[in-house]
């Protein structure tokens, strides 16, 4: 029985010697109704992944539907003619297949992972429903207050994300970034079937999809087994989004959420350019290297100065998504160390800004951050679904799958000139929205606090 | 190429139905001059090594201060022989490696990724089996590491599943030392000294009492010589004595706890089973269909499904040296908690009683069986099997038979598995939320 796996390895030799390094190459297809195809081989193992995604997320809604995309999704696994509800998790599972979706502010994607034979099973379903999808009013019934306690499970009890929400709220106006994913609840409230199909019929079309691929497959296989099953839908037409770009920030932001909580926490956003939105190609490159200079690691400086050497935080991070496909937020976030407050957090924060405008980030850390990043690059070969999700994302947001190649030559480019630059261009202050959670006392009794929790995947 | 006989092999096997020809990776086994035992898988195709090594040092080694193991492994890489705190990082990071830790109640773990290039995975070893054998636990970072694990403590008190949890942990389990709260409680994190962190290190982090996981592109000569450089510094000393057994409940407990939350967070359970209990199989199949799937299984079927009640409904059998948990969880907002509540008493009352149809078994075992390749399609994955299969010591084909025994599981063995071992009549409930 060992065999089997001892000759897939003599398959990937031999594939590297004839075909080179056609092996880790994407292959691209498009079918005649629009659906684009992306195809990755890896031969370690007999299975493969297989993604679909729409162009369609919470960054398409406007005021009074926030969150029927999530809730879109939901509905998706509730059944079409040929399925009915719970059929497609159903037929997957009797597959041996894991399966499941997301939804993000610029995308909303579908996932199956299974042994490779069974990849048709997957195609065969997802086909069905992007185009045939029933939307029955009693599930829907169900299912938006499905979706009303993920919010409460997510968002509502959970303070730290109520502050990041509100950050959201408040530093962007027109962009619809401005509202979180899931939807307000107020929105979820009044959400019906109506707005839900009206919403599938427009966005949900092979042309307005990207089908992602990445396993033990022949690319030509899976284009030919894609035809047969996408090939017969009709295509959409289909009318963009308005542009709804945000207007200039004129000044700092600040806000204050007041909850029930044990700890403080602040949050600050400062409105950079993305890939997408970038007048000049290599500056978000460069603030995600700055991203790494405060949070890659360890040695990074917010672990270093401010939790360790200072220690005024009890953690401190920071983050940037270069592949946003609108103009979105440097995030600076902490929770004090007991005994300090936001206000001597914030000052350490923006000390650290400072710095990166007026001192050139030394040649020793970045080259640590490169080194992670080329280290990186290897380190992701272990996970197809990731690959996938890389090329899903970029393919959807517009960017093209050809960036995921380019990221760490970008990033090895960065010089420490260019940091300082971005840092001086765009961490500043006009540009700058602050969000801190004030705690409000628990009521008390809230148990006994000298009992251990592990932390468990639920499912 | 010319077509050797591999080819061939291959092209055949090409020809077998998959679930025949599917078997686990090949393990290596052997045991360091000092004693550690070394699992081992060769990866060839990524120029990567990931390494684990797993020491029998979790929470349940507290003793009389919850939060010692927990604390003890987060500081090893706090100064260690002669590197500062600051060194470690800057060389590992510098390196492109990466470094984690973890304790949890079983286990306490330090693993690497790092490149299998020599240049890079030479020193991020030597750095590890400093890290491992020569922990200095400086003051100064003790006492800072001990006020952000009082800030954890508080983070803990914030949030409603982190407060049922802990609740739930006392409940099943009392005195035992599962019930030790892992990350500590005020009194114990106040009370401790880093002189015990140095003594619990001295004790259980040696060879005889560590396991050794690699999974990468090295030969078994690499390997070995890899797995001796990592733990040559340590003492052989010896394995951690037994824990007690855990007891039963003796009667149902129920702790209701009120909380500011919109949502009611209820947590059901018992002590359940072994890494290596005789119903292992039948449980966890049988728990497959009751709660441990997803949609499709009863749980999630009767709360989400049909009431749209919560959004994660599960049941789990945590498997560990002794009776880890079998809980079932879930939130809703607490207008309905008592109705999510009888609806789940019901579901698993009926289950005990009834366990599963034939259609509902055949289904899991298709999901089980058909599924086993993406159990096993990363080294990351297989890393964590092998970290396993060392430390419970389970026999090296676990995998290899894993789908042939769980196609042997029967409905009766499920259903007299479950009348057996899960007491309705004696579970501990714990709610956390609002009015």
């Amino acid at each position: 029985m060992q065999q089997t796996k001892r000759v897939s390895l003599l398959l990937l030799f031999c594939a590297v010697l004839i075909a080179g390094p056609a092996l880790a190459q994407v292959h691209e297809f498009k079918l005649d109704n629009g659906l684009k195809i992306l195809v990755k081989e890896d031969h370690r193992a007999p299975v493969v992944v297989s993604q679909i995604w729409y162009k369609v997320g919470s960054s398409y809604e406007y005021d009074g539907i926030t969150g029927v995309s999530h809730v879109l999704e939901h509905m998706m696994f509730k059944g079409t003619k040929k399925h009915g509800p719970g059929e497609f998790s159903r037929i997957i599972a009797e597959n041996g297949g894991e399966e499941n979706a997301f939804t993000g502010r610029d995308y909303t994607a579908y996932f199956q992972q299974l042994e490779k034979s069974r990849l048709e099973v997957s195609f065969e379903m997802e086909a069905d429903r992007m185009r045939n999808l029933l939307l029955p009013e009693e599930e829907f019934a169900k299912e938006v207050k499905v979706v009303m306690e993920e919010r409460r499970m997510r968002t509502d009890d959970k303070p730290e994300s109520l502050t990041y929400e509100l950050l959201n709220a408040a530093a962007f106006v027109n962009s619809p970034y401005h509202h979180p994913i899931i939807g307000w609840m107020q929105d979820l409230e009044s959400l019906e079937t109506a707005d839900l199909t009206s919403w599938y019929q427009r966005w949900y079309a092979p042309n307005n999809a990207t089908l992602v691929v990445v396993g033990d497959v022949d690319p030509q296989q899976v284009y030919e087994l894609a035809k047969k099953h996408f090939g017969p839908l009709k295509p959409s037409d289909l009318k963009p989004p308005k542009p709804r770009v945000e207007g200039r920030q004129r000044g700092l932001r600040k806000t204050t959420l007041r909850a029930p909580a044990k700890l403080p926490y602040l949050i600050m956003g400062f409105k950079v350019p993305v890939l997408k939105t970038a007048q000049e190609e290599w500056e978000p490159y460069a603030l995600e290297v700055l991203a790494g200079v405060l949070d890659g690691g360890n040695s990074a400086r917010l672990a270093k100065n401010l939790v360790r050497k200072q220690q005024l935080a009890a953690s401190a991070g920071a983050g940037y998504n270069l592949y946003s496909m609108r103009q979105d937020l440097f995030l600076l976030d902490g929770t004090p160390a007991q005994g300090h407050t936001t206000a001597e957090l914030e000052k350490a924060l923006r000390d650290e800004i400072e710095r990166l405008k007026t001192e050139p980030v030394s040649e020793q850390e970045l080259a640590r951050i490169k080194a992670q990043v080329v280290a990186g690059k290897t380190y992701e070969k272990d996970s197809p679904f990731y690959q996938a999700m890389q090329m899903g994302t970029l393919e959807t947001v517009g960017l093209g799958w050809q960036r995921m190649d380019e990221y760490s030559d970008r990033v090895l480019a960065i010089t420490a000139e260019q940091l300082q630059e971005v840092a001086r261009k765009y961490l500043v202050d006009d540009h700058l929205t602050i969000a801190e959670l004030e705690p409000l006392p628990l009521e008390e009794k809230t148990g006994n606090n000298n009992q251990g929790g592990e932390q468990h995947a639920a499912h | 190429m010319r077509l050797t006989n591999k080819t061939i092999i291959w092209i055949w096997a090409m020809l077998l139905p998959v679930a025949a020809a599917v078997a686990g990776p090949e393990i290596q086994h052997w045991k360091t001059e000092n004693g550690s035992r070394v699992y081992f898988v060769s990866a060839p195709q990524l120029p990567m090594v990931d390494i684990r090594v797993v020491f029998d040092a979790g929470s349940a080694r507290d003793g009389a201060r919850p939060g010692l193991a927990v604390m003890t492994n987060g500081l090893l890489d706090a100064a260690a022989g002669e590197l500062g705190e600051e060194e470690i990082a800057e060389r590992l990071e510098g390196l492109g490696a990466q470094l984690g830790n973890s304790a949890q109640r079983d286990m306490a773990l330090l693993s690497l990724r790092t490149l299998s290039d020599a240049r890079y995975l030479d020193p991020a070893v030597e750095i590890l089996a400093t890290i491992l054998s020569q922990p200095r636990f400086p003051d100064k970072i003790f006492q800072r590491e001990r006020k952000r694990m009082l800030i954890g403590l508080r983070a803990e008190q914030q949030s409603p599943a982190s407060v049922a949890s802990k609740a739930f942990y006392r409940a099943v389990y009392g005195d035992h030392p599962y019930g030790s709260p892992s990350n500590g409680t005020v009194e114990s994190l106040q009370a401790l000294q880093r002189e015990e962190l140095e003594k619990f290190h001295k004790r259980y982090y040696v060879a005889a009492n560590a396991i050794v996981a690699i999974v990468g592109d090295l030969s078994r000569d690499q390997a070995q010589a890899l797995a001796e450089r990592l733990v040559e510094k340590l003492p052989a000393g010896e394995a951690a004595p037994d824990l007690p057994e855990v007891k039963p409940l003796s009667m149902p407990v129920k702790k209701v706890i009120p909380f500011p939350s919109s949502q009611t967070h209820i947590l059901v359970g018992q002590p359940g089973m072994t890494r290596t209990d005789p119903d292992y199989l039948a449980l966890y199949v049988g728990n497959h269909i009751l709660g441990g799937s997803g949609f499709g299984s009863r749980i999630m079927a009767e709360i989400r499904e049909k009431r749209g009640l919560a959004y994660s409904a599960y049941s789990f059998f945590m498997p560990m040296r002794h009776k880890g948990p079998f809980q079932i969880g879930l939130q809703t907002r607490n207008d309905k908690a008592e109705e999510a509540d009888r609806v789940l008493q019901e579901t698993l009352q009926r289950f005990i009683e009834q366990g599963p149809t034939a259609k509902e078994l055949e289904a899991a075992k298709k999901n089980i069986t058909g599924g086993f390749p993406l159990r096993i399609d990363s080294n990351r994955d297989i890393l964590g099997y092998i970290a396993m299969i060392g430390f419970y010591n389970l026999p090296l084909d676990y995998l290899d038979t894993f789908s042939q025994r769980v196609e042997a599981v029967t409905l009766q063995q499920i259903r007299d598995a479950f009348q057996r071992r899960i007491d309705p009549e004696k579970m501990a409930t714990i709610m956390v939320g609002g009015e």
